[in-house]
């Protein structure tokens, strides 16, 4: 903020909702979204860690074909496990649960969630959910894979199957009830002037994910207790000796599970959709577009999901249909895409932290939407069916997609959050260790799926060694990656340069509060009369250098 | 959003004890009708049963007749999705080469392809 540096030292606002009341129970009693969002924070954390912990496991065990670390069976629970913590308790409440839980209320210029109490108790029931996953993972471990397929979930495994599923279907709720907070929210608490069209993509990206969260998960819920009856009952509903199909527990499982896959992405892209009209200074291009992509991709995301089971002996004429509309996903995706490059064009743009995560994700999901087109197609997908190939597909997509969208969001929000800034030089450092090692952590992947190594096998021929070196490497550094964010944006909550309301400076109606904001987020209801992104109309970003010759000031910490 | 969109609908006990009882005679229609061996009907006529009951319940205990027209939408919007479900698994297993009404192992349906193009 050089260009405004005759304003006085800034120092935080005195009363915020950090410090509106102190001990353990104002946080574990507390009905305030800000506060049950940083909850939500410290709990996904801890089960990325637990994830990642995993998957070093994984990595350090595929450096040698014949893998020296683990015995098979502790292979198996490793990927089991480090897919389980990572998809039902990270991915799936990241960015929903801890951003659109901290941002929602505050971008459509509310006090809180529509239902407050429910949102803590969304909190709760993950916890209850997680505390019985945990159970699992240290009373034997799981070892079915994330997918629970049948007949090795109910009939074969030895693993601790039962408080897995019982984990998973708890936490379902807790996704169930966000999402429903959400709608409603959206609905009903917009602030006067906050129409439709003036809400940020953000809002948007979430009502649609909301969307695919009250409509599937109930699914997954009941799929998980059919599964969890016939494993403890010995009911036959998947078992074809007793007159039950396990091809139909995997459209069960997949009717939810690939709309999932949108849950981790849509509010990534969301975030997407903030990052670069802020940074680039410029309207976001087609918002029309942009938004009904959002409903369109949570819509046709649940007309695709056999193409996971291309292989399984269904129908060939229903997996026609489905590699069909599995294509069809691919156009409001790229319609997105392609606005984000319109948006850049033209743009005055800036190369703050979010800003390069925001690139990342651009690349990043690039190249995993368009492998995913690879293994919609009937014919390619015989190929590289259950090979590297799937692995690396969905990590470009869920970790260089949806994690990168977090992390840029953490860091665009940061400031919001705890009021203080984080510093900028390491953070660029980072989000480049980042891309570089998750590059070379994946990239090797793709090849040796082409080459034909399987997923989830615990040896493989010593030809392939090379790449799984690489890619053992790239996780390390991955992992550094991953570490320093952790360490500096916890130490900036505490000691980083204090922000100011609107650091960067962006549009929407959260930059208008304090930082970080009251408990009831503003001191009046704002009033709503501009459009979104719209920097020139907005005298009060301080940015008038803009309309009058083009050229922005200085933006960002440096 | 008016304030009468809110108010409680008032419902007489007399159609809350209509509708038990209609309830409670389907119940016994269920049970009844497993006795008897309608061949492939079986299926279809629990099924049926089930569904009206459901129906029931949802139109007057959970008072979706008496609901805004935004419940209703939500409450068909859930319909539809399971309406999706459902269908779209069915484009699998009857489209699958077996649907005469034998059931094959997968192993011997793709076994039993190649005689079929013949």
């Amino acid at each position: 903020m050089s260009a405004t540096a005759a304003a006085p030292v800034k120092t935080l606002p005195e009363h915020h909702y950090l410090n509106a009341t102190y001990g353990i129970r104002s946080w574990l009693l507390t009905v305030d979204h800000k506060r049950i969002a940083l909850l939500y924070l410290v709990s996904v954390t801890f089960f990325f860690f637990i994830g990642g912990f995993f998957a070093m496991l994984i990595r350090l065990h595929l450096l040698t074909p014949s893998g020296y670390l683990l015995s098979a069976d502790t292979y198996n629970r490793m990927f089991t496990m480090h897919g389980v913590a990572m998809i039902f308790f990270f991915l799936i409440p990241s960015i929903p649960a801890v951003l659109g839980n901290f941002f929602i209320p505050l971008m459509i210029g509310a006090k809180d969630l529509a239902f407050p109490k429910i949102n803590l108790l969304s909190w709760y029931v993950y916890v209850v959910g997680a505390a019985f996953t945990l159970y699992s993972m240290v009373s034997g471990g799981l070892d079915t894979g994330w997918t629970f397929y049948t007949p090795l979930s109910t009939i074969y495994s030895n693993s601790a199957v039962a408080p897995a599923v019982v984990g998973v279907f708890i936490t379902g709720f807790s996704s169930i009830l966000t999402g429903l907070n959400f709608l409603v929210t959206i609905h009903t608490m917009r602030a006067p002037g906050m129409t439709w069209f003036r809400l940020p993509m953000f809002v948007w990206a979430h009502y649609a994910t909301s969307i695919v969260m009250i409509l599937g998960t109930p699914v997954i819920a009941i799929t998980l207790a059919l599964a969890g009856m016939e494993r403890l009952f010995g009911l036959g509903f998947f078992n074809p000796a007793m007159g039950g199909d396990p091809i139909l527990f995997q459209h069960l499982f997949w009717f939810y599970s690939h709309p999932a896959v949108y849950i981790m992405i849509l509010p990534a892209m969301g975030v997407i959709s903030e990052l670069i009209p802020t940074f680039a200074r410029k309207q976001l291009f087609g918002y029309h577009f942009v938004a009904a992509a959002s409903l369109a991709i949570a819509v046709i995301g649940f007309l695709v999901w056999t193409h996971h089971m291309f292989l399984t002996g269904q129908s060939t004429y229903a997996a026609l249909a489905f590699s069909f509309l599995t294509f069809l996903v691919a156009i409001p995706s790229a319609v997105k895409t392609f606005n984000w490059v319109a948006t850049l064009y033209g743009g005055s743009i800036s190369f703050d932290t979010p800003m390069l995560y925001a690139f990342g994700f651009l690349g990043l999901f690039l190249i995993g939407g368009l492998t995913g087109l690879f293994l919609g197609c009937l014919g390619t997908d015989i190929h590289i069916h259950d090979t590297y190939f799937v692995v690396a597909h969905f990590h470009y997509i869920m970790v260089g997609g949806a994690i990168m969208g977090y992390l840029g969001g953490l860091h665009f929000w940061w400031p919001k959050m705890t009021g203080r800034m984080y510093p900028e030089w390491l953070a660029r450092i980072a989000a480049l260790i980042l891309f570089v090692g998750f590059n070379l952590t994946f990239f090797p992947q793709f090849l040796l799926g082409y080459l034909g190594m399987p997923r989830r096998y615990h040896v493989y021929p010593p030809e392939f060694q090379v790449y799984n070196v690489m890619s053992t490497a790239g996780a390390s550094i991955l992992a550094i990656g991953y570490l320093l964010p952790m360490i500096y944006l916890t130490w900036a909550a505490f000691f980083g340069k204090v922000a100011g309301d609107n650091p960067w400076p962006a549009t929407g109606l959260e930059w208008k509060t304090q930082s970080p904001p009251l408990t009831e987020n503003f001191e009046v209801t704002p009033i709503v009369t501009w459009e979104p992104y719209d920097f020139h109309n907005r005298p009060d970003l301080g940015l008038d250098a803009v309309a009058s010759n083009g050229v922005a000031p200085a933006h960002g910490d440096d | 959003m008016s304030e009468q969109e809110h108010s409680e609908h008032i419902v007489p006990p007399s159609t809350y004890l209509a509708i038990i009882l209609t309830l409670l005679v389907l119940t016994g229609t269920t049970v009844g009708a497993a006795f008897v061996n309608l061949g492939r009907f079986n299926i279809v006529v629990a099924l049926a049963i089930a569904t009206v009951k459901a129906t029931l319940v949802v139109l007057f205990f959970m008072h979706a007749k008496y609901s805004p027209k935004r419940t209703k939408l939500i409450i068909l919007a859930g319909i539809f999705w399971l309406a999706l479900l459902l269908g779209m698994t069915l484009s699998d297993y009857i489209t699958r080469v077996d649907y005469r009404g034998v059931r094959f192992p997968i192993s011997q349906v793709t076994q039993q392809l190649p005689a079929q193009r013949g």
